[in-house]
């Protein structure tokens, strides 16, 4: 089967969905861009836009090729990621996303920072961000060079670290020039082409079973060496605690992630801000009730075994069934799409890393605020270049890692570093900057410190240095430690350092200003 | 008197006045419950799939759909629900409630400069 792909039509469809994003980029984008224009797109996007944005922004290459592959191997249990994954946008949707979008203005940091230190708490934000990204995108680049290595018929390492070059330096363009307008753009087209995509071919699928759901599972059942144990959960997690673990750093870590919070700065109100989580929420649900169909059927029709013998391993589920469904053409799409999908998601990335350069610490702790304007675009832009070359040296060092692995540590990072200072500044009044720093700096060097010592690092097969072996700590996912102790954390940080001075006025004024929506960041182009 | 000390005893003011009390009591009276009621569910289906596999191995008759993916897409439905419970209730109740705070806290000072920020 493997003999049908067909690099020159992959590489067509995939230079057309290149050509057409980089004409839209520069047809939206200008060039003396102010703040509010390159960072938050002059908040001129309306809710169900950003909605879809969102959705692009999410539906990462871990939720297509990621939970395809998953479910097509193991079942049930690739099933458990996009769960967590989807509930995890209701504690986002009544907790964070309109008191943020109330409260600050292009950052997560001008939220934190808004009652309490400026600068250690703006720098702890920033840094958290930073990580963060950081983590995620080097995830995405390593997944772009095994895409590659399927799509294009590339073998040798050489070629797929040019590939993740190329997905770079695209992204520096994409976000030099366009900016968070032109990055939310492309996250539009590319979530419209992925969900689109995964309909028609689950409609397809359905087809082939003529739309007997019971009959798909039957099939994948008889196709999996493993029989029936692929319809209940235990085939890739067997320790119960690693697992409540990933549970917990799933459900958690979406309402910190930087780059999804950064999107509710794009819209004009917080009504709006809601009225994107809604459309994002049905949006993802439903793309994951897709990928449970792909998943099973690319278990059934392709099958585990020629997975496991495919370039990509099992993230070539989705790709592999496009092409046992529609031929060649079909598989040039879905990997397009696949594609993009790396390419608008390291896009936002870049842009939510580069705005909190600029503006957190180039912006408000280096110049203490006294910038000129436009000046802190120039910075984001060079940012955007810096950070794209530590992607593309990072994605091709890891590009053999399990990427499933970096996204799992980018949200317990989120969760562990984040969630706790976000939650506590926004609904506890007495929560101080004491408290914040303890919570933010505790979650984050607990939860990388952990990882470190974890089985994902070291001691085992699948590990990322198998040779050696220095995993004290049992579990690969860190959240079940770092997360409440990031929480305790900000407790007793709380507890024993003395408020400012101007405590109890901040806390009023934050509190009224993310309740009522009094004051908050108006729309500055219609 | 300098802007930002307006905005700041406006913000007392308004924090310790009886309509924004109850502004925050009806948004806690809500986002709490759903909150608890969302998350004990989700633990709930992480702690059965971790500690109890084999009640969701168990078939439903003589079909191939097990417990365990009725309860998964039993989280996906009350994802939808609550969102849309929530949506209705902010768009219903809540705004209506916040908007004249927010018209209050923005009112012009008496023949002052309206509060730009």
């Amino acid at each position: 089967m493997l003999d049908e792909i067909n690099p020159v039509i992959n590489m067509i469809v995939f230079a057309a969905f290149v050509a057409l994003t980089l004409v839209i980029v520069f047809r939206v984008s200008r060039r003396k861009a102010t703040e509010n224009q390159f960072y938050a797109a002059g908040r001129s996007f309306s809710g169900r836009q950003n909605g879809i944005a969102i959705a692009g922004d999410y539906l990462s290459a871990a939720s297509f090729l990621g939970i395809c592959g998953a479910i097509a191997t193991a079942g049930y249990d690739g099933f458990l990621y996009s769960i967590g994954f989807l509930v995890a946008w209701l504690v986002a949707l009544l907790l964070v996303a309109e008191l943020l979008r109330n409260t600050g203005r292009f950052t997560m940091a001008d939220v934190l920072s808004f009652r309490l230190k400026q600068r250690p708490v703006r720098m702890a934000a920033a840094l958290a961000t930073l990580a963060v990204c950081f983590f995620y995108l080097v995830a995405q680049m390593a997944g772009a060079g095994g895409l590659v290595a399927l799509l294009m018929g590339f073998d040798d390492p050489a070629a797929t670290s040019i590939t993740i070059a190329v997905v770079g330096v695209l992204m520096i363009v994409y976000v030099i020039f366009g900016g968070m307008k032109g990055t939310t753009w492309v996250q539009i087209i590319k979530a419209v082409l992925l969900i689109a995509g995964a309909a028609i071919m689950t409609l397809m699928v359905l087809f082939v079973v003529r739309f007997d759901f019971n009959e798909l599972l039957r099939m994948a059942v008889e196709a999996s060496p493993e029989g029936e144990a692929i319809l209940a959960p235990g085939l890739r997690y067997t320790n119960p605690v690693d697992f409540i673990s990933l549970g917990l750093a799933l459900v958690l870590g979406t309402a910190g992630l930087p780059h999804v919070l950064m999107r509710f700065y794009t819209v004009p109100s917080a009504k709006e801000a809601r009225r994107s989580v809604v459309w994002a929420i049905w949006l993802i649900g439903i793309f994951y009730l897709f990928t449970l169909v792909l998943g099973f059927g690319a278990g059934a029709l392709v099958g585990p075994e020629a997975l496991a013998n495919a370039p990509g391993g099992e993230n070539a589920a989705a790709p592999l069934l496009a092409l046992s469904l529609g031929g060649p053409i079909l598989m040039a799409i879905i990997s397009a799409v696949a594609f993009a999908t790396i390419l608008a998601v390291v896009a936002g990335l870049a842009i939510t890393a580069a705005t909190s350069f600029a503006h957190d610490i180039y912006g408000s702790i280096i110049k203490k605020g006294q910038t000129k304007p436009g000046a802190e675009v120039r910075v984001a832009r060079i940012t955007v270049v810096v950070i794209g070359i530590i992607a593309i040296l990072g994605g091709i060092v890891a590009q053999n890692q399990n990427v499933a692995f970096l996204v799992a540590l980018a949200f317990a990072v989120a969760a562990s570093a984040n969630l706790p200072t976000i939650l506590y500044s926004l609904f506890w009044r007495r929560f101080n900057s004491g408290g914040a720093l303890w919570s933010m700096y505790g979650g984050l060097v607990s939860c990388v410190v952990l990882i470190i010592f974890s089985p994902a690092v070291s001691g085992t097969e699948k590990s990322m240095f198998p040779d050696v072996d220095f995993s004290v700590f049992p579990l690969s996912n860190p959240g079940i430690v770092s997360i409440p102790l990031a929480f305790v954390l900000g407790i007793i940080g709380t507890f024993v350092s003395k408020p400012e001075a101007d405590h109890d006025v901040k806390q009023a004024e934050m509190e009224v200003r993310s309740f009522t929506g009094a004051g908050a960041e108006k729309a500055s182009e219609h | 008197m300098p802007e930002s000390t307006a905005i700041a005893e406006r913000s007392i003011a308004m924090q310790r006045s009886p309509e924004f009390q109850r502004l925050r009591r009806t948004f806690m009276s809500f986002i709490l419950p759903m909150t608890v009621v969302f998350l004990a569910w989700y633990l709930a289906y992480v702690l059965i799939a971790s500690y109890a596999p084999d009640f969701f191995a168990t078939r439903l008759g003589e079909s191939y759909v097990t417990v365990g993916l009725l309860f998964g897409l039993g989280q996906f439905v009350s994802t939808f629900a609550i969102t849309m419970l929530y949506s209705r209730w902010a768009n219903r109740v809540y705004d209506r409630a916040a908007d004249p705070l927010a018209a209050e806290m923005e009112r012009p000072v008496a023949g002052g400069e309206p509060d730009a920020r």
